[in-house]
């Protein structure tokens, strides 16, 4: 039996704002002291109100943009109640029937929508004095928080993680976040089923999964695990389940048949947002080139292989600064493939070289080698004279030998040949010798 | 809107989701008198609002927000001072199952 | 200094004119405090060793010249304002050992213009009550008949300053929690617009419903005080940007042609007759005033009180959510009755295959409630009806039906659901107990409200009767 399979994403980004979503608390929380960036509000004390950042609705919009986003002009707030230790209030704000952003596509994967939300605290689990506790810590409590939800149309692991990998490219490229799994900024649930035809009336969600490669794998083994369920005639359970690393499977965490009852109601704390057509296309006009525009323009303008393209715009400081170098390189006569392959091919530290010096390098180096041909052809004579004996190895058979004599030529050149130029200039007299 | 009699069956599942433990007296009197409540706030019955917009919000307001600029935090001491059990600079709470 | 006979404005005018320091203010309020409070109750918390100290600084600043608003003034402070370092209960066994770390924004307010914290008042629990009973620390009664209740839920604030203990208090109200009290205690209950004072720093009852007021002797006191309360904050994102005028400036304009309008609803059947005729009699008096008097509907008003009873729980339940223990208060297992009955109550309206059917409907229902109001308003420029449906009542007769005790909000609701202001002022005495009539109006015109209360008040001086 075939099955089709139904994968949807649920994904949640912490937006890189300098405050927090709804109070002027740094957001920045990662490795700071336990509870020193808490106030009242996103310590949900009693009497504290809710006041939105700017910033992170912007934010919010310009990603939604990125995923060809309907804007909704008019959009509110709203109260999704539960009570949690990591939830200060017994509700998170969040966004319920208008969210910012929604019925958009990226990847040929609908998105259903983009809404913005608050963070909740860190809970750190330990015995403490012989009972199981948990320690809160509200730093990260109250940082705005993005949540993108997919339709499930993605259909197999390998789909899902070049989905995953391309969308915290362009989310790190907007500037929007880091998008780092590790330090939590962007976290992910998967829900997957397997149908005849059409999507089935269960789903399984994936949770816990720590990083983009073992939501692959945890992907392959559902879609496996279900497989053999419904080969026997069998439904699989609809349930939570989270990922082994250690014994490479997915086990139960919690059964999803009593679905929470939020009890979503508009947040009576935050007046609701209207925007106009104007700020919108402002937002959009905004927008950076996102990698995959960026990426066909360098091919284009600067005559790149696809490859080169794509690892230059990988990241955005990157393609800066291969921008950078092209144009001053292109005044210099040196050609742009160049540029890209030694930026590509060496391990150029972009952070501690102006785009200026880089090319003056290249083309100094360019110069040098072409001086150094007339003098090379006397070095060369030079190191064959020094060297017969490893001359007659090489005549022999011994091909191998020759890289003693490169290395002979780039110690008396000073390095500054290209030993793929003096290895061949070598061979070519050994030969005529 | 349903005519809804509150038991004490469904109360008991109505105080979990409330986040409440009710006594057993709370348990006895409680139907009665939430039933009595919700039956006099069903007059609303009688009222058409199938073209009415909801009001949420009577300020008119739109669009206030706050510049992304970060200010002054409490000092860990402010923020545990009325803690009931903490560690260090961690509030404590028995551990709980997944959410 | 006769402490009885005080307001804000002569207590202003005396320390000025060097008749009295502000230590003999304050040391004067805790005689009473003293005298009168163990009997009523109207304190959870008092401040006498910090107010004092206050007083001492508040009268060497006033000897150098300093000018503040309210310098040396000695205010008290409803129970579920958060003041920085003074506990904080709501009268509530949860929060019954909270000491706050910062102020609420109206706190921070006042103490800048240089007022003096007496203490905290009473009030029912959580601000869940219309009658002052409901107190996890003990019942207020009202200083005018001890039997009696001094209504709620800002009951210690109302019977502190009609007991002179207070030159003024702060309050709230969501339901008519200020003027209710305000009107069985004879003394001056504010509810101002929604969003002209900030809600930062005040437990939260029902978000969309609080209003932040405050219970005074006079009119003019009334004015001063939300002179120097209101205006936009960064905190409180449903604060209004429209502009604070100086609201004693035409207090004593002259009210002739003025508007009012009688909503015929708030006459019917239900209205103790003793009631209705001071209403009416205050309306003979208008009249005189210059006054145009008119009879008009609000043709919604009999569902009000379905409405709020189902949008004030359903807030009050998520409201309330954060009071797990953890990082304050003692828990959820220290709420008493009336607030685990709003929970659920709110907690049902909110839930999945209910909330359509309650939470929507009363939604609707509010857009034609408030409807009604900016209807009227194009008619009349105020409108005047009784504040409740009986005289304060027995302590005791309403507590065993919950229902019961609602329905002394019939009138005061409305103008929660439509977030328009609304005075209590004192109207007259039937067997020496206070009677009060609210005068509404549109949106911000509080400075008409005042202006009409003023020359009613300035013409009857009920505020003078005080209690035995």
């Amino acid at each position: 039996m075939t099955f089709k399979t139904f994968i949807g994403l649920e994904i949640h980004i912490e937006l890189k704002t300098k405050a927090k979503m709804f109070c002027r608390c740094a957001a920045d929380y990662f490795g700071h002291e336990p509870n020193t960036h808490v106030c009242p509000v996103c310590l949900g004390l009693p009497g504290a109100l809710p006041v939105p950042n700017k910033k992170a609705i912007e934010l919010t919009i310009m990603v939604g943009q990125a995923l060809n986003c309907q804007i909704n002009s008019f959009s509110k707030f709203d109260r999704k109640n539960y009570f949690y230790p990591d939830l200060p209030k017994g509700y998170q704000i969040s966004q319920y029937d208008l969210p910012f952003c929604k019925n958009g596509e990226f990847l040929n994967v609908k998105i259903t929508r983009t809404h913005l939300e608050e963070d909740t605290a860190k809970l750190t689990h330990l015995r403490l004095d012989g009972k199981e506790v948990s320690l809160i810590d509200f730093n990260r409590s109250g940082v705005p928080l993005l949540e993108i939800v997919t339709e499930p149309d993605i259909k197999s692991s390998k789909q899902a993680k070049g989905f995953l990998k391309k969308l915290a490219q362009t989310v790190r490229y907007l500037n929007v976040s880091d998008c780092n799994m590790e330090k939590g900024s962007m976290r992910l649930e998967v829900n997957i089923s397997l149908g005849k035809d059409r999507l089935p009336d269960y789903k399984v969600e994936l949770k816990n999964l720590n990083s983009f490669r073992f939501a692959e794998k945890a992907i392959d083994y559902e879609i496996k695990r279900q497989r053999e369920t419904l080969e026997k005639g069998e439904k699989p359970i609809q349930e939570t389940r989270g990922w082994d690393e250690k014994r490479q499977r997915t086990f139960s965490q919690r059964t999803k048949e009593e679905a929470q009852d939020y009890r979503y109601f508009p947040e009576p704390d935050i007046p609701p947002i209207r925007l106009n057509e104007k700020e919108v296309t402002e937002i959009k006009n905004s927008l950076p080139e996102l990698p995959e525009e960026k990426k066909q323009r360098f091919i284009k303008v600067y005559r790149l292989s696809e490859y080169n393209a794509s690892l230059l715009t990988e990241n955005i400081k990157t393609a800066n600064f291969f921008e950078g170098s092209a144009s001053l390189a292109q005044k210099e006569g040196i050609e742009t493939s160049k540029i890209a392959n030694i930026l590509n091919n060496r391990k150029i530290n972009i952070s501690k070289i102006s785009t200026g010096k880089f090319v003056k390098d290249i083309l100094d180096e360019k110069n040098k080698v072409q001086i150094k041909d007339q003098d090379l052809d006397k070095i060369i004579k030079k190191v064959l004279e020094n060297n017969q004996e490893v001359v007659k190895e090489i005549k022999k058979g011994k091909e191998i030998a020759i890289e003693f004599l490169v290395g002979q030529v780039m110690k008396e050149t000073k390095g500054q040949v290209d030993p793929n130029h003096a290895r061949s200039i070598l061979r070519e007299k050994i030969k005529s010798a | 809107m349903k005519s809804s009699k509150l038991t004490e069956k469904n109360i008991k599942h109505l105080s979990k989701l409330a986040g409440l433990k009710l006594t057993k007296a709370e348990l006895s009197k409680f139907p009665k008198q939430l039933s009595e409540i919700l039956t006099y706030v069903e007059s609303l019955n009688k009222l058409d609002t199938k073209k009415i917009e909801p009001t949420a919000q009577v300020t008119g307001l739109e669009n206030i927000t706050r510049e992304d600029k970060s200010g002054k935090s409490l000092t860990a001491d402010e923020v545990l001072s009325n803690a009931k059990k903490k560690d260090k600079n961690f509030f404590v709470t028995k551990a709980i199952l997944e959410k | 200094m006769n402490i009885d006979q005080l307001t804000i404005v002569k207590a202003k005018e005396g320390l000025k004119k060097k008749e009295f320091s502000s230590l003999e203010l304050v040391e004067g309020y805790f005689k009473n405090i003293k005298k009168k409070n163990s009997q009523l109750n109207a304190f959870i918390t008092l401040c006498e060793k910090e107010a004092l100290l206050e007083a001492k600084k508040a009268d060497k600043l006033i000897s150098e010249g300093v000018k503040k608003s309210l310098l040396g003034i000695p205010m008290a402070f409803k129970d579920n304002f958060l003041t920085r370092g003074i506990k904080t209960t709501a009268a509530s066994k949860v929060l019954q050992n909270y000491i706050p770390v910062y102020d609420a924004t109206v706190v921070d307010k006042l103490k800048k213009a240089g007022v003096i914290i007496l203490g905290k008042t009473n009030m029912d629990a959580w601000a869940h009550g219309s009658s002052g009973e409901a107190s996890d620390f003990g019942l207020t009664r009202n200083p005018y008949d001890r039997n009696k209740v001094p209504g709620g839920s800002s009951s210690g604030s109302a019977t502190a300053v009609a007991s002179r203990m207070a030159l003024a208090a702060t309050g709230t109200d969501t339901g008519g929690s200020i003027r209710q009290p305000a009107s069985f205690c004879n003394v001056v209950g504010l509810k101002p617009t929604y969003g002209r004072v900030s809600r930062y720093g005040i437990i939260a009852m029902a978000s969309s419903l609080d209003a932040i007021g405050h219970l005074t002797k006079t009119v003019a006191d009334s004015a001063l005080l939300l002179g120097i309360t209101a205006g936009q904050d960064k905190f409180d994102a449903t604060t209004s940007p429209s502009p604070v005028g100086d609201y004693l400036k035409n207090i004593k304009k002259s009210v002739k042609n003025i508007k009012i309008g009688v909503p015929k609803e708030y006459f019917r059947e239900g209205l103790e007759q003793n009631v209705k005729s001071k209403i009416k009699a205050a309306l003979k008096e208008f009249e005189k005033l210059g006054v145009k008097v008119e009879e008009v509907s609000l043709p919604h008003t009999e569902y009000a009180l379905a409405v709020y009873y189902i949008i004030q729980p359903a807030e009050v339940s998520s409201n309330l959510a954060r009071y797990d223990g953890i990082r304050y208060g003692l828990g959820r297992k220290m709420f008493a009755g009336e607030a685990k009955r709003r929970i659920m109550l709110g907690t049902f309206t909110l839930s999945s295959g209910y909330w359509e059917a309650y939470y929507l409907k009363a939604m609707k229902a509010r857009t034609l409630i408030k409807e009604d109001f900016d209807k009227v308003f194009k008619k009349v420029d105020a409108l005047i009806t009784p504040v409740s449906p009986t005289l304060p009542f027995k302590i005791g007769e309403k507590t065993a039906d919950p229902l019961k005790m609602y329905l002394s909000d019939i009138y005061t609701v409305t103008a929660n659901l439509a977030g328009i202001p609304g005075i209590s002022i004192p109207a007259g005495f039937v067997n020496n107990l206070p009677v009060g009539m609210q005068i509404l109006g549109p949106h911000f015109s509080e400075d008409l409200l005042f202006r009409l209360a003023y020359h009613y008040e300035q013409k009857t001086e009920f505020y003078k009767k005080k209690p035995v």
